[in-house]
């Protein structure tokens, strides 16, 4: 394993405080935890926004803690929920009075950790509701297993919270309105290389020189198949065709779209993978109104990529082009920090 | 059941988790992320510690299940801590706070923490978990045969291996290698392993 870090067992903590000093005007760490809030709180009277989840996902999900995304987010080990004591400690920071929202990813730990803190925080008196984001189209949806998993997606429902709660809009309106994020919500990711979980220090899975997993998580945990590499214009057909399958969309439905790196995709093939997925979407005749490509929600140093298609219904193309400001997605005016 | 065979099982969960390191993060990194051992070990740690040099009373079982479990939940993390943390917490109300407690109320406790697991994780025999070891286990030492628990806790504890290892055959249903699918199956599932070491520990401590 070559990776640039001090000590294995405290890769978290260490990335956090490096996280704080180098946003100071966005971040705050909350001492003796691992909750990231904002370094200007939110208006008091606003619904609060917390997610977190595992670490080695970055900039996930620190990185859209600022206005108009994320009040706080919570920090596991890599890979692995936190706990619901640290989920507590990020609610009560985020609570401005109007309650707050948990954005979970659906992975079993992640759901019962964050549903335990949530039993906590409603104890204290603190409003809090919760939804869980489950977008990979990769895995069949049934009432006998755990779902679908939460991906790259999850960023997308983030920024409609997010702007929502900055709109002033109260907790049932905030959710209600993730809620149709998630409904409208599909992704789908492949791997070319495997990554390193630290503490493990050998990577999850191994691929020969032609192989490639199609259908990953975001955890190193291998995907629904094996398959040899294929070019970008016919990996983006196959996610496309899956995502748009499931999302039953139409001719003239208009979409927003994440094109998502791993960790260890070249800025370059990302963008040759958007010029495929435009291509795609226009032979479709499914215009597209609002695009992201870059990483945003990575799988420590695998190399591969993702594609979310949202469908914009409501008023979700206008929260989505909202104003944010956060160290990792910064958009529309400027604002005081 | 006493306040030192509490302990004393617990110690022995947490070495023996620590002895099987490697061999659970390589059981879950098969059809997992691989951090099940470590995970395990990094709260079991934290126990080994509280009860190698107790702070709280000796005598009072009930603090000693609910303090294990408020460790687990905030040292584990992952389904493992919310699963094995919230059961011991709500489960020790089965217990007594001063004395030792009937073979009857431990087995009424044994049975709350599976339950809780169950209900938490809505997982049941054969979905390829850990219910797969504790369900079948709890289930014997509730049957009364044969009628001397120490007779059924050796049963338990000599077959609860096997249990584990008839989890390779299964198609996963619950928890992280559900999304594998027909992938899972030919692997053992790494919490069902680490819940027989429970229940071999378990056994040794009442024996001595």
């Amino acid at each position: 394993m070559k990776k640039l870090l001090d000590r294995v067992e405290a890769v978290v903590d260490d990335m956090l405080d490096g996280l704080a000093w180098s946003f100071p005007d966005y971040l705050r760490r909350i001492p003796q935890t691992r909750v990231m809030t904002r370094a200007r709180p939110k208006d008091l009277g606003k619904v609060g926004i917390v997610s977190g989840g595992g670490s080695g996902h970055e900039p996930a999900h620190s990185g859209y803690v600022g206005f108009g995304m994320l009040d706080a987010a919570v920090a596991g080990e890599v890979f692995t929920s936190p706990t619901p004591d640290q989920i507590l400690e990020g609610i009560r920071v985020a609570d401005r009075g109007a309650g707050v929202l948990l954005i979970i990813k659906n992975y079993t730990g992640d759901v019962m950790n964050f549903e335990i803190a949530k039993d906590m925080a409603s104890a204290e008196g603190i409003l809090t509701e919760a939804v869980i984001v489950n977008d990979d189209v990769a895995v069949e949806d049934s009432l006998f297993t755990t779902g679908r998993r939460g991906i790259a997606g999850t960023i997308l429902v983030h920024k409609i919270a997010g702007a929502l709660a900055e709109d002033g809009c109260d907790l049932t309106t905030v959710s209600r309105g993730a809620n149709t994020a998630i409904q409208n919500l599909r992704s789908m990711g492949f791997a070319l290389a495997p990554c390193t979980p630290p503490a493990a220090g050998q990577p999850s899975f191994t691929l020969a020189e032609n192989e490639m997993e199609m259908g990953i998580g975001i955890h190193g945990e291998p995907g629904t198949r094996r398959q040899p590499v294929q070019p970008a214009r016919d990996l983006a057909d196959y996610v496309l065709s899956r995502i748009v399958e499931d999302l039953q969309l139409k001719a003239g439905d208009s979409v927003a779209c994440l094109i998502n790196g791993m960790g260890a995709t070249p800025l370059m093939e990302l963008a040759i993978l958007a010029k495929d997925v435009s291509m795609w979407l226009q032979n479709a005749n499914i215009p597209c109104n609002f695009a992201l490509m870059g990483e945003y929600m990575t799988s420590l140093e695998m190399a591969g990529a993702s594609v979310t298609l949202l469908r914009l219904r409501d008023d979700l193309e206008r929260w989505l082009k909202a104003p944010c400001d956060t160290p990792a997605m910064r958009q529309g005016v400027m604002h005081e920090r | 059941m006493n306040a030192e065979q509490f302990m004393r099982w617990w110690i022995c969960f947490g070495q023996e988790v620590h002895a099987h390191l490697d061999d659970l993060n390589e059981l879950d990194r098969a059809i997992g992320d691989g951090d099940h051992g470590t995970n395990m070990d990094r709260g079991l740690s934290k126990v080994r510690e509280l009860w190698s040099l107790p702070k709280t009373p000796v005598e009072n079982l009930l603090e000693l299940s609910k303090t294990t479990g408020m460790t687990l939940l905030s040292t584990v993390g992952g389904a493992s801590g919310a699963l094995w943390g919230s059961a011991m917490v709500q489960a020790s109300q089965k217990l007594p706070v001063q004395g030792t407690c009937t073979t009857e109320t431990q087995i009424a406790w044994l049975d709350a923490i599976v339950a809780s697991m169950e209900n938490r994780g809505k997982a049941r025999i054969g979905d390829k978990t850990m219910i797969d070891v504790l369900r079948v286990g709890v289930d014997i030492l509730i049957k009364g045969d044969p009628p001397s628990f120490s007779e059924r806790l050796n049963t338990v504890a000599s077959s609860a291996r096997e249990w584990s290892e008839a989890t390779r055959s299964l198609i996963a249903k619950r928890g992280r290698a559900a999304y594998l699918g027909e992938r899972s199956q030919g692997h053992v599932d790494p919490g069902s392993f680490s819940a027989a070491l429970w229940w071999e520990c378990l056994n040794r401590a009442m024996g001595e």
